[in-house]
């Protein structure tokens, strides 16, 4: 792989917490229009990888690249202008609002309009109509003008995601997207994602095995803080060590090594 | 086929109940020429209070020291009345830029830190202000206020009559320009991203939203907003003392909102009528004891709830229609 391939990557990061490391020097590259997963037992320090690439944490060592610029000190909204956007793993979303609203802001935002004070909100036709797909792509269009912390909580799951490709991302960092989604409406939701411009990079952090094998073309397995390998979906299932550290950390042994294995065959 | 551009016009439509409201304000001095003080008086705090609103309601900043803008521009308009010259709009514009100059100085302090932490700040810019005022009496007059502040007529047509009447016409015409821009403002994409920062600043980051800068924005026009209130008061009352920056008038407006209702910019308007006409019809039944029935209308109000307090026929309902 090339370097001009790479759209992101981090090199040596470190993030401590007092005498704690969460991150222990990571380095990863995320390939242009990767689909891309993270994987690993609780605790690993996944989400804390994110918020070191998003700005919401500062790395203690190391640095961010991202599309060749080095962004290790700038800050979390100017990443996100640039094309890098994520979703969190727990709800972060604008509950006065309604998810109309919500999707109204964003796309505005996203095109440049957002600093504008004299045209209401959604005066733009265009804005508009990328709403309404937004909201029918993504099963919110009944709840639209619902106040979004009244909305159950798969809608609010969905928002969460429609947010972020309402920014229209190059780089999507995906936080366990589809935690507590109803089942039927996951794999939807994944292929929408996978469905994204081939141009488009997704970094993917999921637990449920078998969605991360049918989405992933290359993975990376964190252990503590530190990556213990990276490979195509084939050799992390067959890696005796990614097996050993499941297996001795999932409470069900047997249907992580059953996962584990049927992966394989996804893959 | 859903209509997401026609929702989302919806709310910035023009309702049929808002013209008759500002009609029965405009009104309200001819009608009833006597009270015409006590409309200017409501005007100007309601013009205050929507200057709060644009914080605490659309952007989530507390602010206890808001009376700083208030003062500011109160004292900057009198004393342009006093030493350059006494057109009242003239000095309304230097109130007004006084004031959003003294905002996008203090808006450097609310970026950082905590909800407490901004508290503090705004209370501490409005003790210093008011410590300033009191200490350079060579120009503001100290303690005794800045006094003889004779005002020109406004437009060189219409001048301050005993009665009050002009100069309610004039706070309600500045009431309704600046909420017609507030009323822009908080529809418009800009004021979106204060919702959005008031609601979760993370998101608001992680999705491109600069939100130390539009808090700076928002703070500077509220500081404005209050300005001209308070350059308002100046002129027609042709007096600024010290107590435009106490610290009770910026408790006071919060009061205001809190009863008329926040993040409604109608709601400053609303509470400051309550507000006024409570204040003057239990004054004039019981002077000294006025706070206590407003105490006491504000505990009530809080518990209740406001949607159930103005519906007295779901008091004694089961489960709490009113309420959602």
């Amino acid at each position: 792989m090339s370097g001009a391939d790479i759209v992101l990557s981090c090199q040596g990061l470190v993030k401590r917490f007092g005498g704690i490391s969460a991150t222990q020097d990571v380095t990863l590259n995320l390939a242009r229009g990767a689909r891309h997963a993270l994987i690993g037992p609780n605790g690993a320090g996944k989400t804390t990888l994110i918020n070191l690439l998003t700005g919401v944490l500062q790395p203690s060592a190391g640095r961010i690249v991202l599309e060749g610029e080095d962004i290790t000190n700038l800050a979390p909204h100017l990443r996100a202008r640039r094309g890098m956007v994520r979703t969190f793993q727990i709800n972060q979303l604008f509950n006065g609002m309604t998810p109309l609203q919500t999707l109204a802001l964003v796309v505005s935002q996203q095109r440049g309009l957002g600093a504008g004070f004299w045209r209401p909100l959604g005066q733009d036709a265009a804005v508009a109509e990328r709403c309404q797909v937004l909201l029918e792509q993504f099963h919110l269009a009944d709840v639209m003008n619902q106040r979004t912390e009244h909305l159950a909580y798969g809608k609010r799951r969905l928002l969460e995601i429609a947010i972020a490709l309402a920014c229209e991302p190059r780089v999507l960092l995906l936080d366990e997207p589809v935690a507590g989604v109803p089942a039927g409406e996951r794999e939807e939701l994944l292929e929408t994602v996978a469905a994204l411009p081939a141009d488009v990079s997704v970094l993917l952090i999921e637990h449920d095995m078998d969605l991360v094998f049918s989405f992933a073309r290359r993975m990376t397995v964190l252990v503590n803080g530190a990556v213990l390998t990276e490979g195509d979906p084939d050799q992390i299932a067959s890696d005796p060590r990614v097996k050993s550290v499941y297996l001795g950390h999932e409470v069900d042994h047997s249907s992580a090594a059953a996962t584990l294995a049927q992966g394989a065959t996804h893959g | 086929m859903t209509d997401a551009r026609g929702s989302l016009l919806q709310r910035s439509r023009i309702k049929a109940w808002e013209p008759v409201v500002w009609l029965l304000a405009f009104l309200a001095p001819a009608v009833m020429p006597g009270h015409a003080l006590i409309v200017n008086e409501i005007a100007i705090v309601a013009l205050f209070a929507v200057s709060l609103d644009l914080l605490l309601g659309f952007t989530g900043i507390v602010s206890l020291g808001h009376a700083a803008f208030l003062g500011f521009g109160a004292y900057a308009a009198a004393l342009f009345a006093k030493l350059v010259m006494p057109d009242p709009l003239v000095g309304l514009l230097v109130g007004m830029l006084a004031a959003l100059a003294l905002g996008a100085l203090c808006s450097l302090t609310i970026m950082r830190g905590s909800d407490l932490t901004r508290l503090m700040v705004t209370l501490g810019t409005g003790l210093i202000l008011l410590e300033l005022a009191n200490k350079l009496d060579w120009l503001t007059g100290g303690a005794d206020g800045l006094q003889g502040v004779v005002m020109g007529p406004v437009l060189g047509r219409f001048e301050f009559d005993l009665q009050g009447q002009t100069a309610a016409w004039y706070s309600l015409t500045v009431l309704l320009l600046l909420f017609w821009l507030a009323r822009r403002l908080v529809h418009s994409p800009l004021g979106a991203t204060l919702e959005a920062v008031r609601d979760n600043r993370l998101r608001a980051m992680a999705i491109g939203i600069p939100v130390s800068s539009r808090l700076a924005v928002v703070y500077t026009v509220a500081a404005g907003v209050a300005g001209a209130a308070g350059a308002l008061m100046a002129q027609t009352t042709g007096f600024a003392s010290l107590d435009v920056f106490a610290f009770e008038r910026s408790a006071d407006v919060m009061l205001i909102l809190v009863i008329g209702g926040v993040g409604w910019l109608y709601g400053g308007i609303a509470g400051a009528v309550v507000f006024k006409v409570m204040q003057d019809v239990i004054a004039s039944i019981t002077p000294q004891y006025w706070t206590f029935w407003i105490g006491l209308f504000l505990v009530v109000l809080v518990l209740v709830g406001r949607e159930r307090f103005i519906r007295p026929w779901t008091w004694w309902r089961k489960g709490g229609a009113g309420k959602s």
